[in-house]
This record gives C-alpha cells, structure tokens and sequence, in this order.
C-alpha cells in the first residue's frame, strides 16, 4: 500500500490554479537552495546574487524590464494560439525574421536622412516578417494538416541560419573587418528610450499594450469566444459553425507577428544593430513564460518578469560566482517542471494513508 | 446451480428470509463523490435466477452501485455477502473469480481484431486460440447468440457487437451477470432475441441484474425490480403486476404528466426538402448516404429511425453544414438552395439543430451556460455587435432558457457539465426553440435522459411543430418516434426508405426496416453490400 495517493476532485481547484504557479516557485528556490549547498556555495548569498541583487537598483529594475519585453510580446501572442489548440513552437524563429526584415529596413535607408517614419516602417516589417514566418506552418497545417509543433520548430533553425548568412553577407557591415555584424543603425532607427538612466526603450509600451490587447480580444470579442471554444471542444466548434481554419490562421499570423515585433524591438533597442546572436532564446522561454502565466494576459505579464529575473540573475551568477551559463536554463527548467508536477493538484487531492477498505 | 427460486410478494423492500443463502446481499451500500452522496445505505438481496431490474433516473444512482459490485468502485460502508458470505471485491478481476460478469453500455472492443482475439483479451486466461474459438462458437450455439469466432469486429453489427460482450461474460460460466441499459442499441427484433437468452440464463439458475430505464421491457422481461431515486432504495415491486407509468412514478417520485399530441393541422409547406443527398467519406469506418430524399413540412413531425451507425452522423452532418454537399439542391431551407452553406448561414436560414451528443458538440462542457447560450445564438439572436460579445445579454438569454424550460442550475454561471443529462438537453433544446426557428433537426433529443425531462422536452418539440415549424427527429428509441412522430422513415446502410404515418405503421414493421427489409428484400441486401464496399475503400 502507497503512503500517499491521488483522489480526483469533483471540480477543478480555482485555488491551486492560482497556487500552483507560486508552489512551482517555491520549490525551484527550494531546489536552487539544495544546488548551491551541494555545489559548496553559501545558499542564501547565491540565491541572493541569483534573484535580489541583480534587482535592487533602478539599472537594475530597468533591465528586468527590457528583458521582460520581448518574452511577454512573444508570450502573449503564444498563449492566444495554446488556447485554441494551435502549437506554435517556433517564436524564436519568428522573432529572427521580424529582425531581419525590420533591420534590413534600418540598413536600406542608412545614410539617408530618414525622417520619423522609418521607425513605424521598421516595426512595420518586423511584425510582417514573423507573420511571413509564421504563415508557412499555418499554411502546412491547414491544407495538409502537418503538425505545426514540427513545422514552426524546423523553421526556427532555417531562420537562425538566415540570420548568419544575412549578417556574414547582404547585411555585413563594409567598415567592419569582415566582422559578422551590420553596421551600428542610426537615431532614426532605434527606439527611443523611456526612462533615463535605465535600457528600456519603447517597446515595453507595446508589451503592455500587447497584455490589454490580448485581454480584450480573450475576454471581449466575439473571436476570442470562438478560440476558446475551438480550443476546449473542437466538435461544438464545428457544430456552431466556427471556422477552424480561420481561426488557425488568426493565432498563427498574431503570435508570429507579435514575436516579430519582438525581434525588431531588440534590434532597435538595446542592441542597436544586427549579430548573429540577438535573442538568447526569448522565443522558446516564452512558451514556459505562457503556461506559467496560465495563457492569461496578466499572469503572462508576471511570469514575463519572473523569467526575466532568471536570465539577468543567470548572468549575475556567472559574474559573482563564475558559475557556468547553463545556470540559467537549470533554474527555467525547473521552473517549468515543477510547474507541470504541482498542476496535478488542480484536478487531484493528495490523500496520505492507504486507501480505505473496501466493503 | 440452484432452481429458479418463487418469486416474493410485491411492494416489499425486503424479501422474507429463505433457507438457501441469496446468491448476492447488499447491506446498507454508502459511496459519497465530492459534492455527491451516489448510493446512501443502499439494500439489494439477489436470487439464484431471478432477473433483477436496477431502476431509476439518471443520477439515481445505478451505475455506481453495479460499479461496486464489479469492483470497480469501493463503497464508503457497507457490506457485500456473495452466496452467505461476506466479500471484498478488490477490481473487476475479483468480481469475474466469483462469478460476477458484466456487459457494459458502451462496449470495449478493438475494431481491427476478430471476434475471438477480442474476446481472448477480457478473459484472465485465455488459453490458445484454436481452443478458445471453439468454446466460442459452442457458447454461442447454445444461447442462441449467432456469432462468427473468425470476423473482424468493424464488420459486425452493434447487436453483433453485444454478442460478443455476452458470450465473453458467458465463457466464464457466470452466476451473475450484470447488464447496463443493454437494449438502446438494439432492433426490437434483437432485444426479443436478447430476452430469450437471458431467460434461458435465468433457467440454469444465473441470476441477471437488469438496468435500464425502458419500462415496458421491464415489465416483460424482469421478476423483481428495485427502484433507486437519489441514491437511495424507494421501493421494490414485480414489475409484471405494475403499470410502466406506475413504474416511471416511483423513479421520478411524481406523477407523470404524457405528452398530448394534439391532433395536426393540415400540413403547410415544405421547410426542408433533401434531394440526391449522398456522401463520400474519407474516414474508412464511416457510412455513405446514398441518395436520400425526404421533405419535413410547417407543423409536422418527422421521425427517422434506425440503428445506430447507419448513417445518423453523417445525415446530421450534413444537415448542419458541418459537412456541406457540393450541390446546392441537396438541401433546400424554405426553398433556398443551402447545401454548400455552413452552418452559420443555414441557422440564418431558419435552421435550429440540436446534436445527439449533447455534453462536446452541442455544449462546451467546461464553459457556463451564458457562454454555450452564444455558442448558437449568437447567429439569430443579438448576442454579438461589432465583433464584441454582448455578455450581459448571453447571460440574459441563458436565463431566459433555464425559466422557460425549467433547467435546474445554478443560475447561467453553472459550468454546462455540473448539469444533468436531462437538465443540459432542455438547456440546449431551449436554446436551439428560443431562437424561433422554422426547421429544427434533434438527434436522439432524450437519450439518457430521465423521464421528468423526456416528457418536457417531447412537450416542447410538438408544441413546436404545432406552432408551425417542422421537426426532424432522428432517433433510435422507437417508443419515443412513435409518441412524436407524424411520419416515420428508416435509415439503413446509408438509405432511407419511404415515410409511412405513425398510425399506419406499427413497432414490427419499422423493426424490419430497421434490420434492411426495405420493400423488396434484394435492396436490403444491395445496400449492405454497398455497406461492405465503402468500408473497404
């Protein structure tokens, strides 16, 4: 007989759905705590380099804002997809594309004078490059019915190769000794900053409009319903006259578009021009940054900060601890993990003891 | 074995003491789920051959307690003697040692394996297969239950497809077998082949507990019944000395008021008209329609019946729009062409249907009844403007259902799955009436539905009818086409025979349909082959 076992509950808890995400992060510091012991580090002072000091000044509160950014641009598009059942992987691949192309703008009117416009018209084709991207595994799956989890997956390291061969290439800057970069772009082209003193520029405007644009569309409009419904019972969807194609096509182009507004915002911001290295996986943390964040636009906005904490305290470790990179995804990755054992609790009760006997 | 025992008096709840142990006693049987008490001291004393009905609504309680008396379930309290002795029955492994079978509603068998490979997988231990179709086909022989050890089960019957469950409940010699609602699937020509084996059973001394909720079946087949209501034992009587509307009063504790079918007013114009209607499939286990035509006038009732798997689906698809015909006469609404409409704009056309699976199609389990109000309304009600939902309204409009058609619920923020059965077909029944259609399509409108709501909703869907709509019930429950029906027809193989009238028409003769005796009996064998081909493509 087992110590414990698992009853089902009647109702799913609307408690442990807002619980469990605080339980998971409880017990990834629980977890840290255990690997910094073993690893002969003090643990309080690790964890306190890992999660409280990379935030305790306002640079550093900037920062956690400026990496939040693109997660929640590309978390929110994401979220809007999961919910009707459509898997797009491959934000980090969209997110590239939104660079290239929005950078390829910056490059074409280099040296030119541009006037405010370029700015919009960079953003512009940011957001069409992720949707061109984007649009691929929509395409793939509403004629063909290929899975998009593959297809939006695939594309990502085809994007990553374009990169590299657009900057070692068309995109190189010509006084740059053959370095792989573009060259630096100019006012006109980069975002302007909204706090001085700090890294954030403009695009974190456009993270918070993200969140109340995809609360009203989730909560409001009458698309929104029809993703839910398409999501939880693909049948009534059908029954009520909802087009899925539609609607696959929508969440695909939306989180495309938005991870491409992502990828043109860091190349506008606070990297300033275009390497072969512009996101350290924002595309793929996303999709954690999503389902911790319940696919709700608010706790995609919290869980787009705690994240973002875990990539500037990963690099604090490396700093004041020399541990390797690799802390960062250790602590993601627990994260998630922990977060997909406790939803058990959502619909189960632990019960300690054995089982009753049976009459 | 032991001789069928006398039968006890009526009326009582427990029967006198008798010198042979009963084969099954239950005493005081309690099982509480979160936020329900399912069985509450519950008391059952089975004989060695009798036939036993387990009686009661939905939510009575029944399928918990035969549950835990195959092990699938564990009683909170209580105590299970088997033939004298006290027992725990652990899992259904147990149940099957001490002679317990059980032949479930939905049946559990492999399509792509044969009838004895099927059977081979249920039983503790098989032995080889050569053996084992021989004891098959012996089992068979012997109850009556005609059945080929070597078929593929896709290319059986439903009724096939219970023989099967039977006979590997039988290869264990069982003392009890325990049927749940074995007939809703069934022609009546096989329920009275059905009957005839379990009386033979009961003969050699297996008691048989019975559930259902077909009252008169009950009556003609079962010697005692116990009626549950609310998970508890409200009264045991000889069915054969009750009437069924007494029966339907004890499970549902009121009096029953029946529908009133008024009489019809001459017919008015075609509403739906249905042409040619044939289909392709690429789902290799679907059936095609072939060449279906009927029409449903203003104020009348049309009932297709049939079994299950002749084409209800796929007729109820493309009636919907979920699956649209390339010609546009196929289907005609109030005489416009809709067949390559979908099915937002046949509901603007005046079409209002209400699927057979209620709980996945026709309601968003998870969602609250202001949301599955808009899930259809939305396209004849104003529910929607300028792309935004109009919450307050969806909220309204579900109020006005759950008042007008009495659903019980917590009001419209109830999640549609904490419903009943009854009370989420009334729910989306009410939605589908609301919305004032011209045409309305039901499937299997009360299904697993308990009386007091069958009788509401069959209220409702002649008022309808009589208020000047046209009604298409498809149904495989006969009792309840003839209680609705103007007209009924059959669909068979992916065919649909001609209409005859209800009053003309008789159980026996829609039964034969039902079973392929379309007129002649070579276009009943035609289409089963036409049958065997679309399923070999």
């Amino acid at each position: 007989m087992s110590l414990f076992r698992l009853e089902p509950r009647g109702e799913a808890s609307k408690t442990m759905l807002y619980a469990t995400p605080l339980l998971a992060v409880a017990l990834t510091l629980a977890s840290g705590f255990l690997l910094f012991l073993a690893l002969g580090f003090d643990p309080v002072r690790a964890l306190h380099a890992f999660f409280v000091a990379p935030v305790s000044s306002l640079r550093g509160l900037g920062e956690l804002a400026l990496k939040a950014t693109p997660l929640v641009l590309c978390a929110i598009g994401l979220s809007i997809g999961f919910r009707a059942n459509v898997w797009n992987i491959g934000a980090e691949g969209q997110l590239t594309l939104g660079a290239i192309a929005g950078g390829g703008v910056a490059l074409a009117f280099y040296g030119e004078g541009a006037g405010w416009w370029l700015l919009p018209l960079m953003m512009l084709a940011g957001i069409a490059g992720g949707m061109l991207w984007a649009a691929i595994p929509a395409f793939l799956r509403v004629r063909f019915n290929a899975s998009e989890i593959l297809t939006s997956l695939m594309l990502t390291y085809v994007a990553l190769l374009l990169l590299n061969y657009m900057v070692n290439g068309p995109y190189r800057d010509p006084d740059g000794f053959a370095f792989p970069e573009s060259r630096l772009f100019e006012e006109a082209a980069t975002l302007p900053i909204l706090i001085a003193g700090t890294r954030v520029h403009l695009g974190a405007l456009f993270a918070l409009l993200a969140v109340a644009g995809g609360w009203v569309l989730m909560a409001r409009t009458f698309i929104g319903f029809q993703i839910k419904v398409i999501g939880l019972t693909p049948q009534a969807a059908g029954y009520a006259g909802f087009s899925q194609k539609r609607i696959i096509w929508l969440c695909m182009l939306l989180s495309g578009g938005l991870a491409g507004l992502a990828g043109v915002g860091e190349i506008a911001g606070p990297i300033g021009q275009i390497t072969p290295s512009i996101s350290p996986g924002y595309g793929f943390t996303a999709i954690i940054v999503a389902f911790l964040g319940r696919l709700h636009p608010l706790g995609i906005l919290l869980a787009g900060l705690l994240m973002a904490l875990s990539f500037i305290g990963g690099e604090a470790a490396q700093i004041e601890l020399s541990l390797p990179k690799a802390i960062t995804g250790v602590f993601q990755g627990m994260l998630l993990f922990f977060l997909l054992a406790t939803d058990v609790l959502i619909r189960y009760r632990v019960r300690f003891g054995a089982r009753r006997a049976a009459a | 074995m032991d001789s069928p025992s006398p039968f006890p008096p009526a009326s009582q709840p427990s029967p006198p003491p008798r010198s042979s142990a009963p084969r099954l006693v239950l005493r005081g049987v309690t099982k509480r789920f979160p936020g329900c008490l399912a069985n509450d001291s519950v008391d059952l004393v089975l004989q060695p051959g009798e036939i036993h009905a387990l009686l009661g609504e939905n939510g009575a309680g029944k399928s918990t307690l035969v549950k835990i008396i195959y092990g699938v379930l564990h009683a909170d309290s209580g105590s299970l003697l088997w033939e004298g002795e006290e027992v725990t029955v652990a899992d259904p492994a147990a149940a099957r040692r001490l002679g317990i079978g059980m032949v479930f509603q939905h049946f559990s068998l492999f399509d792509t394996l044969t009838v004895t490979e099927n059977i081979s997988l249920g039983l503790d231990n098989p032995g080889p297969m050569k053996d084992l179709a021989e004891r098959v086909r012996a089992v068979s022989e012997r109850y009556g239950l005609a059945l080929d050890p070597g078929r593929h089960v896709h290319s059986l019957s439903v009724g096939e497809r219970q023989r099967v469950e039977i006979v590997r409940c039988l290869l264990q010699n069982p003392k009890l077998l325990i049927m749940d609602e074995p007939t809703s699937v069934l022609t009546p020509q096989e329920v009275e082949k059905l009957f005839e084996t379990l009386r033979r059973l009961a003969a050699e001394g297996c008691t048989i507990l019975y559930i259902s909720h077909k009252l008169e079946e009950i009556r003609s087949l079962c010697d005692r019944a116990t009626v549950l209501r609310g998970g508890r034992v409200v009264g045991a009587c000889d069915p054969r000395r009750e009437t069924a509307r007494g029966l339907a009063e004890m499970m549902i504790g009121t009096e029953l008021a029946a529908p009133v079918r008024p009489p019809q007013a001459a017919p008015g114009a075609a509403r739906l008209q249905v042409r040619g209607l044939s289909t392709r499939s690429a789902d290799p286990f679907a059936t095609n329609l072939k060449d279906i035509g009927f029409e449903v006038r203003a104020g009348e009732i049309l009932g297709i019946a049939g079994v299950a798997g002749n084409g209800q689906a796929e007729l109820m698809a493309a009636l919907s729009g979920e699956e649209p015909s390339a010609d546009p006469d196929a289907v005609r609404i109030d005489g416009t062409p809709a067949g390559r409409l979908g099915p937002k704009q046949r509901r603007r056309l005046g079409l209002a249907f209400v699927p057979e699976e209620r709980l996945g199609r026709g309601a968003v389990p998870e969602m609250s009844l202001a949301d599955n109000a808009l899930l259809s309304g939305y396209a004849r009600e104003p529910l929607v403007s300028g792309g935004m939902v109009r919450h307050g309204r969806a909220r309204a409009y579900a109020d006005r259902i759950i008042g007008a058609f009495n659903v019980v619920a917590r009001g419209h923020g109830a999640e549609a799955r904490s419903l009943s059965g009854g009370n989420l077909q009334k729910f989306i029944i009410g939605r589908e009436i609301l919305q004032r259609p011209g045409l309305l399509v039901v499937g299997q409108p009360t299904w697993g539905v308990d009386a007091g709501a069958a009788a509401a909703i069959h209220k409702a869907l002649i008022e309808l009818a009589r208020g000047g709509a046209a009604v298409l019930v498809i149904s495989q429950d006969l009792d309840e086409l003839f209680v609705l029906s103007d007209r009924i027809a059959v669909l068979f193989h992916g065919r649909l025979s001609d209409s005859r009238p209800a009053q003309e028409t008789s159980v026996e003769e829609i039964g034969l349909l039902m079973g392929g005796m379309f007129g002649n009996g070579s276009d009943g064998g035609e289409a089963a082959g036409n049958g065997e081909t679309a399923r070999a493509v």
